[in-house]
């Protein structure tokens, strides 16, 4: 192949499919049975991190940045003057392996901008994987997108090669779709992922009967919205992602704070700044509703529509439900002890573990490894010392703050600063 | 007094020395490398052969005392090579020993403790290499990789490699403790070997490595650059993730030449 052309041809579509958030390469069982390349069992490996510290696992890039639509919120929309290029098949199959074979990644995430119609893209993609599965034996991680609109015969093609297939629904509401990407509609995003997990039930059933099915997208399905592009609140955006787990059995919603990339009136300007910090909560609200046993209503309902930015959303519930505290460490169920914040899962294990040989104390928790600073107006222990002032959920609040550190005090406090 | 036990730095040679320590009942006993003891103010040296009859009649009896993930916590804290870990082990086990009952989650135990916190670094250095071995294609055709890791990590890569390239040629070398792992398309083994005098592992020689290699280390760079989202540029984050000691490695971390 010619090395210039290529050079150049990854550049641009690298550049583009860098919007995409999800590099997870965990969670499929793909062994290599035939003394062939590459292997997916077991855990993700992040083989390098970019600057911005994001986990470099997957080659990502687009198939072509062609596309005939134009969503207000993507940078390979028709009108947006850009460099185009695009990959034939053989060419990302042999990026895929070379780079493989040296260890650079753990396997391939390919989407692809829509060129003539949906299934004719999607048949592109699927063909690659099914190049690198069946030609090059490869058994490495490979991740292809779902394209709104494909056929569902391709779906089940797609599902019989890739390890995880996604379809991002980018904005988290119908209205705000129809403003930014009028020629989509969300029926177009939900029919392949209601098929791809309509396959993924039949083929597990039958793998229970018969040992030789193949198997399908065994590392499931996955999600992504855009943040703060429009005008959707918290509680909009957790119950939709809430829905999709739910509804699809999704593996994970990913939330992505809006890059501004173009003067389009419509979104945030150009050099406004990425709202990372909601990003960031919104991912600890995730991790609630899927491991700590908190529903997304007890989080976000019509009161309390939007997330504190100050807080994390656990401490931000727990104030407001004070009388459900304090929590005894040494006789709590584990549900509630996973809601005291500031215990994360591994903290509430190791106290499971250890309150079965002696009643737990301050410096017993200290010891462990547990943060103290906010978990302890909100438990007692075996200890005569604890929060005994009625203190209200301001004033906890404030203590917190004062005595905690965070990543982002910066930005929060919105005085100017001089240097 | 004190007794040194001096053994050869292999597992079964550490192995072998505890099986000599239980068997004649020294209650004061330190075992240490061959080669790198400092000599004794009071006590004695003693050196230690290898036995693997002895040595495994220890791993025998350490295994039915402790849970799988136990076995692994003291191999893991074997190969961090820290100095002293010989008598920590040795601790420990005299503990899991004199127990009836399974001691192996005890973290209140110093010992057990120490071996937990160690075999975890050790851990954490495994998976890094795991992610950090970047093979360099050479002009015969074998994939080459160089590391030095912080602990004596090879061992451990051993099964996830070639479980991974079974069908190319590849190496991957310990700059730190002189010796490899190769595999020829059948089996992997231990290797040690000489490389010229002007070799330098962080830099690919065209003398040594295939045409197409300098191609392809170009291509994961500009990868590399273009995947990255300045906006949210973040050096503290990325610093933490790639700790600066493994950069020398790195193909995408290497100046441009």
């Amino acid at each position: 192949m010619s090395f210039e052309r290529i050079q150049a041809k990854l550049k641009i579509l690298a550049d583009a499919a860098k919007y995409d958030v999800s590099c997870s390469s965990s969670g499929s069982k793909r062994s290599n049975s035939s003394k062939g390349l590459g292997d997916a069992t077991g855990m993700g490996i992040c083989h390098s991190y970019t600057e911005d510290g994001r986990c470099v696992s997957l080659l990502k890039i687009l198939l072509t940045n062609h596309c005939i639509f134009d969503c207000a919120y993507c940078v390979t929309r028709k009108s947006n003057d850009i460099k185009r290029a695009a990959f034939k098949v053989q060419e990302v199959v042999d990026l895929t392996i070379n780079f493989y074979r040296r260890n650079y990644i753990e396997g391939l995430f390919l989407s692809s901008g829509i060129f003539k119609n949906a299934d004719y893209t999607m048949e592109r993609l699927v063909a690659v994987a099914k190049k690198l599965r069946l030609e090059e034996n490869f058994n490495g991680y490979i991740h292809l997108k779902s394209i709104p609109g494909a056929s569902d015969e391709l779906m089940r093609e797609a599902g019989l090669y890739a390890d995880r297939l996604s379809v991002n629904i980018e904005i988290p509401t119908e209205a705000g779709l129809k403003k930014l990407a009028p020629d989509k509609n969300r029926e177009d995003f939900i029919k392949p992922m209601a098929k791809v997990k309509n396959e993924i039930i039949q083929y597990k059933a039958e793998k229970k009967l018969i040992k030789s099915v193949p198997k399908y997208a065994p590392a499931g399905q996955s999600t992504q919205m855009i943040i703060g592009a429009s005008q959707e609140n918290d509680y909009q955006i957790m119950h939709t992602a809430h829905h999709f787990y739910n509804q699809f059995h999704l593996k994970r919603v990913y939330y992505s704070g809006y890059v501004p990339i173009s003067n389009d009136t419509r979104l945030p300007q150009l050099g406004a700044e990425v709202p990372m910090l909601r990003e960031n909560r919104l991912y600890q609200t995730d991790w609630l509703m899927r491991f700590y046993g908190f529903h997304v209503s007890e989080i976000l309902n019509e009161n309390h529509p939007d997330l504190d930015l100050d807080i994390d959303p656990k401490l931000g519930w727990a104030l407001r439900h004070l009388h459900e505290f304090p929590i005894d460490v040494n006789t709590a169920s584990k549900r509630m002890l996973a809601r005291i914040p500031g215990l994360g899962l591994k903290s509430v294990g190791k106290i499971l573990h250890a309150r079965r040989y002696r009643r737990l104390n301050w410096d017993h928790l200290k010891k462990i490894g547990i943060a103290l600073n906010r978990a302890q107006y909100f438990m007692v222990c075996d200890s005569k010392h604890f929060e005994k002032r009625d203190l209200t959920a301001e004033t906890i609040k404030s203590l917190i703050l004062q005595n905690g550190q965070s990543k982002y005090t910066a930005s929060l406090s919105n005085q100017l600063r001089l240097f | 007094m004190e007794r040194i036990l001096l053994y050869d730095g292999s597992f079964d040679g550490f192995l072998t020395a505890v099986f000599v320590v239980f068997e004649q009942k020294m209650t004061q006993a330190s075992i240490r490398v061959l080669g790198q003891e400092q000599p004794p103010l009071f006590g004695e040296l003693e050196t230690i052969y290898t036995d693997q009859e002895k040595a495994n009649r220890v791993w025998k009896g350490l295994i039915e005392r402790v849970s799988s993930q136990g076995k692994f916590r003291f191999y893991y804290a074997f190969l961090s090579e820290t100095v002293g870990v010989e008598d920590t082990l040795l601790e420990a086990m005299r503990y899991v020993f004199s127990q009836k009952r399974c001691v192996d989650q005890d973290f209140s135990h110093p010992a057990m403790l120490s071996i937990a916190q160690t075999a975890k670094m050790v851990g954490r250095e495994k998976h890094r290499m795991e992610a950090f071995v970047r093979f360099r294609l050479t002009k015969d055709g074998i994939y080459f990789g160089s590391i030095a890791p912080d602990f004596n990590v090879l061992p451990l890569i051993k099964k996830h490699f070639s479980n991974r390239y079974a069908d190319q040629k590849w190496m991957i070398y310990d700059i730190k403790r002189k010796y490899g792992l190769f595999y020829d398309l059948a089996k992997v083994d231990f290797i040690s070997m000489e490389f010229p005098a002007q070799f330098d592992f962080t830099k690919s020689d065209s003398a040594f490595f295939s045409a197409q290699e300098f191609d392809f280390q170009r291509l994961w760079k500009d990868y590399f650059q273009s995947t990255n989202i300045q906006s949210r540029k973040n050096m503290k984050l990325h610093i933490r993730h790639v700790p600066k000691r493994y950069w020398k490695y790195l193909s995408e971390k290497q100046p441009d030449y």
